[in-house]
């Protein structure tokens, strides 16, 4: 791994006994993870650091391993080789709900929302608030109205609008805010800006940083740079399923991500 | 339309609603459901006027009666529609339930009504599972799943009703079962039915709306509640009158409401209840709207499926029991292979989707109804049974295309 600015130790393929390297003030660690599918190797020694109350970006060609990456955090994918650390702990999620459980919370890319159903179901999804076996929608259409407002998603007129008939920002706005009423510490969004307009696109961005600010930890994928230069405090390139490069987003520019990007190396000074 | 709290500074005014945005909102979803109404009322007016016949009292029960059998299927299918199948063998399930009905009351075997109706209900939910099963395992169509389901059960259905008793099929022999149909609420009864289901409803009603005005979460406008209720008065109190005539015949009196309404509308509160009040009934809309949302969110898909199918042959069972009960027995004459068609027709006729993810229990009612009113009213006018067959055919393109019309329609009001 080349141009690694992180100051973490590479540990490549060792899984550590004990936390040697593991910063426990870093949200969600990784070493070492590596993931194949048969003889197809997606993922190769990763290590990663994700901080609490800050964006973190994870960028990439195509097929260089994000979505595996993302979905091996999310406890989706078994990793092959490595360890996760949690707030420095080791852990192990070998499932989506052992991953919800600890704090994750992921927006794929297609939202995975109900059209059908309104806000309020959509935010309560799985999670519904029951008295006597009987659906509270009082507390839960409270609760969602106060979320909305909390994260400043103010374009919404009523809470009790079918998802179905929401702009593309509006309907990642939900996804999100459903992300952050379950009390999710480390928020992962997958691509979240790929299909909105400019405005739209500056909705989603404003609500990741106010995501940031109230100390949750953002992951997000994204092709756009111009998007992770304006949020992000930290950048994580991706190539040919390694981690090329990681660091304060200060230590890049446009020309020398593309460049991580595209040939997993800086050719010119950055 | 904000009803609540002062506006924000800065905050844009908003107009008072429009007309038009006021009927959307007071029909909401259901906007579909009107232009079938409103054909259902110049369907009547058409029939009343071509025959005087057609609103007697005598007549009205008929028509309510042939609407049942349709209704209950209509409600079976609705459980699987919601989730984007269907069930093409529930014709015959309730065939078979009725069959079983009849022939475990038979002197023969003795059983009480209650005991035999439950074994006919455990079978029918028993087949619905198996499908269920099978389509969620095999990660088969239902559509393929159920109607080989439904040649195997008519195969072995017809068997047994040849077999048993000799031959000759089932009749009825209690009085029980034939009562399902046939028999009645006394007139005073009837009136304590309908001012118990205005009273309730009131209640229900008004008392939500105070929940949230308690809140602090905005309220629709008052007078939805009060037309609602307006609308569920005049209704009841038409039928308590209709109902209530003496509609016998040669000194035999018969009067009041038929025990099928009110077992109707049981079935309808609960199943309503269920859909809009419970977990439950939430994942279902959630799996028929996207059943990958719903399994992300931790909703166990493939039990809820075959849920579904179980409930799909419940309620056929039930269906089942009335058919019997109506027909007076059952054999292998007995049989209409189509009626589960028409069954799907009364559910999409008020406006459930056959892609999962829209539906109620209601929209099956008012389907159920304008079949069995096509049905009766162009045999009423002696038009031929071929012309009944364009004309319900016409009747459901006609419901769907409006149906698909106003949503988007609404959709773009928004």
């Amino acid at each position: 791994m080349s141009e690694s600015v992180s100051g973490e130790p590479a540990n490549a393929g060792a899984v550590a006994d004990s936390d040697v390297g593991i910063d426990p003030s870093m949200l969600l660690s990784l070493r070492g993870v590596s993931k194949h599918f048969g003889a197809v190797q997606a993922l190769r020694h990763v290590d990663l650091d994700v901080p609490a109350g800050q964006v973190t970006a994870l960028v990439g060609d195509n097929g260089a391993g994000k979505s595996t990456l993302i979905k091996t955090i999310a406890g989706i994918h078994e990793p092959s080789s490595g360890a996760k650390y949690w707030n420095g702990q080791k852990v192990d999620t070998h499932t989506p709900k052992d991953a919800a459980n600890l704090g994750i919370a992921t927006v794929y890319q297609d939202l995975a929302l109900c059209d059908n159903l309104d806000i309020v179901a959509n935010m309560y999804l799985g999670f519904e608030a029951t008295k006597h076996e009987i659906l509270d929608e009082i507390t839960m259409e409270k609760r969602t109205e106060q979320t909305l407002k909390d994260l400043s998603v103010t374009t919404v007129h009523s809470v009790r609008q079918l998802v179905g008939s929401l702009s593309g920002g509006q309907r990642q706005s939900i996804a999100v805010a459903r992300a952050v009423m379950r009390d999710a510490k480390l928020v992962i969004m997958d691509e979240p800006t790929a299909a909105l307009g400019v405005t739209q696109t500056a909705q989603v961005l404003q609500l990741i940083t106010t995501l940031a600010s109230r100390g949750i930890g953002v992951l997000v994928i994204s092709h756009n740079l111009n998007d992770v230069f304006e949020v992000a405090d930290r950048i994580a390139v991706m190539y040919l399923g390694t981690l090329v490069s990681s660091g304060p987003v200060a230590n890049y520019s446009m020309s020398s991500a593309v460049d991580l990007i595209t040939t997993g190396v800086v050719s010119r000074a950055a | 339309m904000s009803t609540s709290s002062d506006p924000t500074p800065g905050a844009i005014e908003i107009p008072k609603p429009s007309l038009n945005a006021r009927l959307t909102g007071l029909i909401g979803p259901d906007v579909g459901i009107v232009p079938v109404l409103i054909a259902l009322v110049v369907l009547v007016i058409y029939f009343d006027i071509r025959s005087s016949v057609f609103l007697s009292a005598i007549n009205v029960t008929n028509l309510f009666i042939q609407a049942i059998v349709y209704i209950f299927l209509g409600m079976a299918e609705v459980w699987l529609l919601l989730l984007g199948e269907i069930d093409l063998s529930l014709g015959w399930v309730a065939g078979a339930s009725g069959s079983i009905a009849a022939i475990y009351t038979n002197i023969q075997y003795g059983w009480p009504w209650w005991a035999a109706f439950l074994a006919a209900l455990v079978v029918c939910t028993g087949i619905g599972a198996l499908w269920g099963i099978i389509v969620v395992k095999l990660k088969l169509p239902s559509f393929i799943v159920t109607l080989a389901g439904s040649f195997i059960v008519e195969g072995a259905l017809l068997y047994v009703l040849d077999h048993v008793f000799d031959g000759g099929g089932a009749p009825i022999q209690s009085s029980v079962l034939n009562d399902l149909t046939f028999g009645n609420l006394t007139p005073t009864w009837s009136w304590i039915f309908v001012i118990a289901v205005i009273a309730i409803s009131a209640a229900i009603m008004i008392t939500r709306e105070r929940a949230r005005r308690a809140a602090g979460l905005r309220v629709a406008p008052f007078y939805r509640i009060v037309v609602k209720l307006v609308a569920l008065t005049v209704l009841s109190v038409a039928a308590a009158l209709l109902f209530n005539v003496n509609r016998g015949s040669f000194n035999v009196v018969s009067e009041g409401m038929p025990f099928a309404v009110p077992l109707v509308f049981a079935v309808l509160a609960i199943y309503s209840f269920v859909l809009a009040r419970t977990k439950f009934g939430r994942y279902m809309y959630a799996i028929g709207g996207n059943s990958e949302a719903a399994r992300r969110a931790g909703i166990p898909v493939d039990r809820y499926r075959v849920y579904a199918f179980m409930l799909g042959g419940f309620t056929a069972g039930i269906a089942g029991l009335f058919y019997v009960s109506r027909l007076g027995g059952y054999s292998s004459s007995s049989t209409d292979p189509s009626v589960v068609l028409y069954a799907v027709a009364a559910a999409v006729i008020g406006g459930t989707s056959l892609y999962g993810g829209r539906g109620k229990m209601t929209y099956p009612v008012v389907g159920g109804v304008i079949l069995a009113v096509i049905n009766n009213g162009l045999v009423l006018i002696q038009i031929s049974t071929t012309m009944v067959y364009v004309i319900t055919g016409a009747v459901l393109l006609g419901a769907v295309t409006v149906d698909s019309l106003a949503r988007k329609s609404q959709t773009l009001l928004k």
